[in-house]
């Protein structure tokens, strides 16, 4: 009992968090590499029940249809979710305005994430911080390596399909005054190849942002987590394909964190 | 409009009010969520959630009449449960704005202070030490993880008003209860299990 009383040595403290990350097309979870040839792997409903009884600490949903059309199918799979898991999940993809934000979080969804739409319009995401508070709005970065930008990574939109000249340290900086309250950072090199995530520019945000950095693509074992969570100083591991295929479930990734030392919930 | 609610949700335009009406249907008990004073006047039982700012929740409560519904509710002695914001509010005032609170319970919100390595928001989850024992608390690991997002923290002016607390860069309560009122900074309806422990405690805490 002799320090029953300090909650700094209690050996918590806040835990590095695993996120899974489904892409949704059509009302179907699918997953494709380096954005290209997505196959379907399953129900989102379905797959966030068995990702929430596994201990997954967040869960994010990116619309990767977003027309009109398909807006509602959408928004029936958030209801859907937020009837049955009780954790946080944020929701991306073709959101474009404050309507579109404020119909995802009365579905349930606890966040918004924004990314082509708020390089075209930046203050999508201080109307939206402004509405809903800065811990709602997401910014989702999508970076591939350019040796001709000052930090080394270039901002793509579109998914990866148009590039920018916003360099991503800039991009990222300016979107954390505008009221961003997060970043996830998809270095799209890696996406889907599961060979590692992109360290250096994890890191450069990491160390220079004052909100969370949320690492991104390229998560193939355990290890890629460990090192982008401890090494690259990343506040939280996104995954995808690893856990989507059955090649890890998240309770494995989470043993496998804790045993090397990481903070983690409920191992 | 003669009868009362059991449970009424606070809306005041301050959150993700889904998400706490979810977590209670999960648990089997029926709410109203409304932001009519007189309603929420007459509830037999109150949550008020919250994100965003404290000043903003209070000019909202002002101007709706709710600050008065609340220290009514606060009087009759009938169970309080302010979450995130709501959390905030209860206490007397707060470094995010002049406008003082309701001060239902003496004490003060302070900020939290960014440094290398503490990112703010202190976002995702923490563990929450038990300082005393408390029905909002029964059958809860004691250090259990708890889902917080939030950039301010209240300190009570009471020790024996910390139920549980949290580290993060300095401590701070986490889980307050004084009398009727219990309040939680993080959201219990998205810590999963043991976040829908503690709003089932709540919903059925006779104080």
């Amino acid at each position: 009992m002799t320090q029953s009383t300090s909650v700094a040595n209690a050996g918590g403290g806040l835990a590095k968090r695993v996120i899974v990350c489904l892409d949704v097309r059509d009302g179907k979870t699918t997953k494709g590499v380096r954005f290209l040839d997505n196959k379907v792997v399953g129900d989102p409903v379905a797959m966030a029940q068995q990702y929430y009884r596994d201990g997954v600490d967040e869960l994010v949903f990116y619309d990767i249809t977003a027309s009109a059309e398909r807006r509602g199918i959408m928004l029936d799979v958030v209801r859907r979710v937020a009837e049955q898991i009780f954790i946080p999940f944020a929701v991306g993809g073709g959101i474009g305005s404050v309507a579109d934000m404020r119909a995802v979080l009365l579905a349930g969804a606890e966040k918004v994430s924004v990314n082509s739409q708020a390089v075209r319009n930046p203050r999508i995401i201080t109307e939206g911080a402004a509405a809903f508070g800065t811990q709602c709005i997401v910014l989702g970065l999508d970076a591939k390596k350019d040796a001709a930008m000052p930090s080394g990574y270039r901002v793509m939109i579109d998914g990866m399909r148009r590039a920018t000249e916003l360099d991503a340290m800039e991009w990222a900086q300016r979107a954390q005054e505008l009221g961003a309250g997060e970043v996830v950072l998809n270095a799209i090199d890696t996406d889907g190849v599961q060979a590692g995530y992109e360290m250096e520019v994890t890191r450069l945000l990491a160390d220079s942002l004052t909100i969370p950095v949320v690492a991104s693509g390229g998560a193939g074992n355990p290890d890629h987590l460990y090192e982008v969570l401890e090494q690259a100083h990343a506040d939280a591991a996104l995954v995808a394909s690893m856990v989507h295929f059955g090649t890890y479930t998240v309770r494995e990734i989470k043993h496998a964190l804790a045993a090397r030392g990481v903070c983690v919930r409920d191992p | 409009m003669s009868s009362s609610d059991d449970l009424v949700i606070v809306d005041y335009e301050a959150g993700n009010l889904r998400s706490v009406e979810l977590a209670v249907a999960h648990l089997g008990a029926a709410s109203v969520t409304s932001g009519d004073p007189e309603r929420v006047r007459r509830a037999r039982r109150v949550i008020f959630p919250g994100v965003g700012g404290a000043d903003a929740a209070m000019a909202v409560l002002r101007n709706r009449g709710l600050d008065e519904a609340l220290r009514e509710v606060h009087r009759a002695g009938r169970p309080m449960l302010g979450i995130c914001v709501g959390c905030q509010v209860v206490f007397d005032s707060s470094e995010e704005g002049p406008t003082d609170c309701l001060g239902l319970i003496p004490g003060r919100v302070t900020r939290l202070l960014p440094a290398p390595g503490r990112k703010v928001p202190h976002m995702g989850w923490n563990v929450v030490r038990q300082r005393r024992a408390h029905p909002l608390v029964a059958g809860i690991d004691d250090g259990a993880r708890f889902y917080f997002v939030h950039s301010f923290s209240v300190a009570p002016a009471a020790a024996q008003a910390t139920v549980g607390a949290t580290w993060y860069g300095r401590e701070f309560a986490a889980i307050v209860a004084a009398g009727n009122i219990v309040a939680t900074q993080f959201h219990a309806e998205k810590s999963g299990h043991w976040g829908l422990r503690l709003l089932g405690n709540f919903l059925s805490w006779s104080p």
